[in-house]
């Protein structure tokens, strides 16, 4: 276990998370010989997809499936690459000039990059429904962390709901490993198919056809899938029952997903431009064909760079290695990023087709009334609305007057609803509404932290009066 | 082609408290705005309201403010969030404490007798989580703090309602003499009027260079933090002397910590660049004089861009060129309790021709030799 106090003050490359895309990145730098670290928050490497490759205590390897072990062999490559690991650490801030804040148990350091490769990955799209807060409701994703990484499996009644490839994965996988689910709340507005059919050519040819295929037909076969037009949660201090297009089920959990977004906090608050991306419905960095962003020496690959899974990380983290280790060392020997390239075109080929089969409908991203919009200071739909309507034209605003944003999630439960009502509310698109401006640090570090970031003498005088 | 009594550029709280006051005088401002109101320093500054430790040029400015502050739900309709538990000063040593006691001592010779010194037993009284080693402080008791974005929406908000016009993202880039009009050019198109207030923050040396009449102004990013909310514990505002410090808890729960550490501004594309270690020294003074903060959750940590002038004092009164021109700009990090005094004061003078505000030593002309 690295610790903060044995961390070198600046490195050539920092790669920030250790999904995929960090992986397959660090992996490739190091072997050229770039002096790399590789910070992730998490106790093992691995990211959300492949989360306790190295621990998970889940040993029947047909629950999580092979696309989840193929995990394996990059981390493996990473661990004999050369490349610093550092696990258990949080990057809270970094900016234009390529200085990473990080903390490691409780120590924070400042390190100084020549390149950085945010490699953040995705989030779950917020999915504001009535009743969202209460207890014994979770997203699908923190089932699917709970499972792969310390084996758990929900007991009690559980209903899932929403839409998206990753929400029929994991019932296959909460299947496989024994769990007993009273439904699968199908939110997919049924146009979308229609919708989709131009790009069915595209998706046939590409790897997530079968695999696709097969999981629906593993789902359906063993689980009640009922589409629907409503969800709402209900409970007095805790989820008692799931209502749905007037009709109601006891339920003790509630697993919610519809499809997840480019984590884009800590890219937006080192400055890299974003823009909206109106097939996928998030904001996503302007990139370069190297995924370079807008500030120099700043890369995001991965799925921070705009969702495609994880096969489709590791080539944009190798393409972003590529062009880094160029930069550093024009002498070093590296593969042909064409490689790269043509291995990301075929995993991105279907990807059309999911999103705009799997666009979760209006009526669960832009909530109305006393629905929640932002959990962390408890800013209802019908709040926000209002504020657009008295001339409110964007988040920044917004927070300035809910406060919307500005609890410790930093925007992360909230941003993408909060665009998205100013924009219906105003007859306008989300491009021009625009996100929140993101403050370090993105992610809370305490006092104590902060104050543990070594100052010299000197700095200390240059800061007295 | 618009026509205005004063074109106001710059929607801070000082251009809207003035451009407010111009028209409560039944006057026609148009206020520019290169962004929003409220998107600077008087948006995103700590909030507070303070006429505490400040420079004698400014004291009378800032009690005439303060008599604003204290009736601020009549003038705006809204009370900005301004509440008054007074400001602390904090002395860290007794040598500090004496340094203190002679200016209260000056001021009370001259007349002015908002600041008062206190022992190590008041100091407890206000500020019981204060660490002991502290001997005693100066309180202004009535001072405060308000919520800055919404206090300059409030300004910007009455303004409009009273028959100013306010037009934001829209930058001048031109001001022209016809006669004894103004003609202001924008990227909106022109605007005329006979007088013209330059209250543009830190990108008023651009408009003063547009006079003839370059300033040395620079520009500066004051940072700030803020805590996840803990339970109350401070009720008024706290800052030091020997080292940066302003602390305080808002209602909510939520500390801001600030103190005048200052980040890199890049004014050309309205951002800046946090110094961490400079925050790392504010955390440690933090950690040293409030022993229950060393928990705290720091959330979010910002700058705002604004004008520093050489001598730390604003530039107030008529421009030293330009008939009808006059300057409002270079508070120098203090000056967002003095917006609704000298909103006040400028629309008077622009109206009237004088004021009863003394403003002696502010007048841009201070500046004339030393360039």
């Amino acid at each position: 276990m690295t610790e903060a106090s044995e961390l070198a003050a600046s490195y050539e490359l920092v790669v920030i998370g250790g999904g995929p895309a960090g992986l397959a990145a660090a992996t490739l730098a190091a072997q050229a010989g770039v002096q790399t670290v590789l910070f992730d928050e998490n106790p093992g490497i691995g990211g959300q997809i492949y989360r306790g490759i190295t621990s998970t205590p889940v040993r029947d390897r047909a629950v999580l499936g092979d696309d989840y072990w193929a995990g394996g062999a990059l981390a493996d490559e990473a661990r004999t690459s050369g490349a610093l690991i550092v696990n258990g650490a949080t990057v809270w801030t970094l900016d234009p000039t390529l200085t990473v804040g990080v903390s490691i148990a409780g120590k924070a350091r400042l390190i100084q990059a020549k390149r950085v490769i945010v490699a953040t990955g995705s989030l779950e799209r917020p999915f504001p429904i009535p009743g969202w807060t209460l207890p014994g409701v979770m997203t699908a994703g923190a089932a699917q962390t709970a499972l792969k990484a310390q084996g758990l499996v929900p007991a009690g009644r559980t209903v899932m709901a929403g839409s998206g490839p990753l929400l029929w994965l994991l019932a296959a996988q909460l299947i496989r490993a024994g769990a007993k689910i009273e439904a699968l709340l199908d939110t997919t507005p049924r146009l979308n198919w229609l919708r989709a059919l131009p790009f069915t050519p595209d998706f046939m040819i590409s790897p997530l056809w079968s695999k696709g295929l097969k999981l629906l037909r593993e789902v359906k076969a063993k689980m009640l899938v009922i589409p629907v037009g409503s969800v709402e949660a209900v409970g007095s201090d805790k989820l008692s029952e799931v209502v749905f297009d007037g009709r109601r089920v006891p339920a003790d959990l509630l697993l919610l997903h519809q499809g997840v977004v480019p984590n884009v906090n800590l890219a937006i608050a080192a400055g890299a431009e974003h823009r909206w991306n109106s097939r996928q419905l998030c904001f996503e960095p302007v990139l370069d064909r190297d995924f370079n962003s807008s500030v120099p020496g700043i890369a995001v690959a991965g799925d921070g760079a705009g969702i495609a899974g994880g096969p489709a990380a590791a080539e944009r983290g190798r393409i972003a290695a590529i062009a880094a280790v160029r930069a550093l060392k024009p002498s070093a020997s590296v593969p042909d990023p064409q490689t790269a390239r043509n291995a990301l075109q075929r995993e991105e080929s279907g990807r059309a087709f999911l999103d705009v089969a799997y666009r979760p409908a209006d009526a669960f991203r832009r909530p109305t009334g006393e629905t929640i919009a932002c959990r962390c200071e408890e800013v209802t739909a019908k709040q926000v609305r209002d504020n657009a309507d008295l001339g409110c034209e964007g988040p920044n605003q917004m927070k300035a007057f809910l406060r919307c944003g500005m609890g410790p999630c930093q925007g992360r439960l909230c941003g993408l609803t909060i665009t998205e009502l100013i924009a219906d509310q105003r007859h306008t698109t989300p491009a021009e509404v625009g996100y929140y401006r993101l403050r370090p640090p993105v992610k809370p570090i305490t006092l104590a932290e902060l104050a543990s970031l070594p100052i010299s003498e000197a700095e200390r005088k240059a800061v007295e009066r | 082609m618009r026509t205005a009594d004063v074109v106001v550029i710059g929607g801070g709280i000082h251009g809207c408290s003035t451009a407010l006051h111009l028209a409560l005088r039944g006057l026609k401002p148009i206020l520019v705005e290169k962004d929003y109101a409220g998107r600077h320093a008087s948006g995103v500054n700590a909030g507070g309201v303070r006429q505490l430790a400040r420079h004698l040029a400014e004291i009378p400015l800032s009690i005439s403010s303060m008599e604003i502050w204290e009736h601020i739900q009549e003038l705006v309709g809204d009370d900005c969030g301004f509440t008054s538990h007074g400001t602390v000063l904090v002395a860290e040593s007794e040598a500090e404490l004496a340094s203190f006691k002679a200016r209260v001592d000056d001021l009370r010779l001259r007349g002015f007798t908002h600041e008062e010194l206190i022992d190590r037993a008041e100091l407890k009284r206000l500020v019981p989580a204060v660490s002991d080693h502290c001997p005693g402080g100066v309180v202004s008791r009535r001072d405060g703090a308000a919520d800055p974005f919404r206090a300059t929406q409030a300004f910007r908000r009455r303004a409009v309602e009273k028959g100013a016009e306010v037009i934001e993202g829209v930058m001048v880039t031109g001001l022209k003499r016809l006669g004894e009009i103004w003609r202001v050019e924008t990227s909106d198109g022109p605007i005329e009027a006979p007088k013209v207030v330059n209250a543009a923050g830190a990108w008023a040396d651009r408009i003063a260079a547009l006079l003839g009449e370059p300033v040395p102004l620079h520009v500066i990013a004051p940072m700030l933090m803020v805590t996840s909310r803990l339970p109350a514990f401070i009720q008024p505002v706290v800052i030091l002397r020997g080292r940066k410090l302003s602390f305080k808890q808002l209602e909510n729960g939520t500390v801001v910590i600030g103190g005048g550490h200052l980040a890199t501004p890049y004014r050309d594309r309205n951002a800046t660049v946090l110094d961490w270690t400079k925050l790392a020294a504010s955390a440690e003074t933090v950690w040293e004089l409030f022993p229950a903060m060393r928990a705290a959750t720091i959330v979010r940590a910002w700058a705002g861009i604004e004008a520093r002038m050489p001598d730390d004092i604003p530039v107030i009164g008529r421009s030293g060129t330009s008939e009808g021109v006059y300057h409002q700009f270079g508070f120098s990090a203090h000056g967002f309790q003095l917006g609704p005094g000298t909103g006040a004061m400028m629309a008077e003078l622009v109206a009237t021709g004088s004021t009863n505000v003394p403003i002696d030593g502010l007048e841009i002309d201070r500046f004339r030799t030393k360039i």
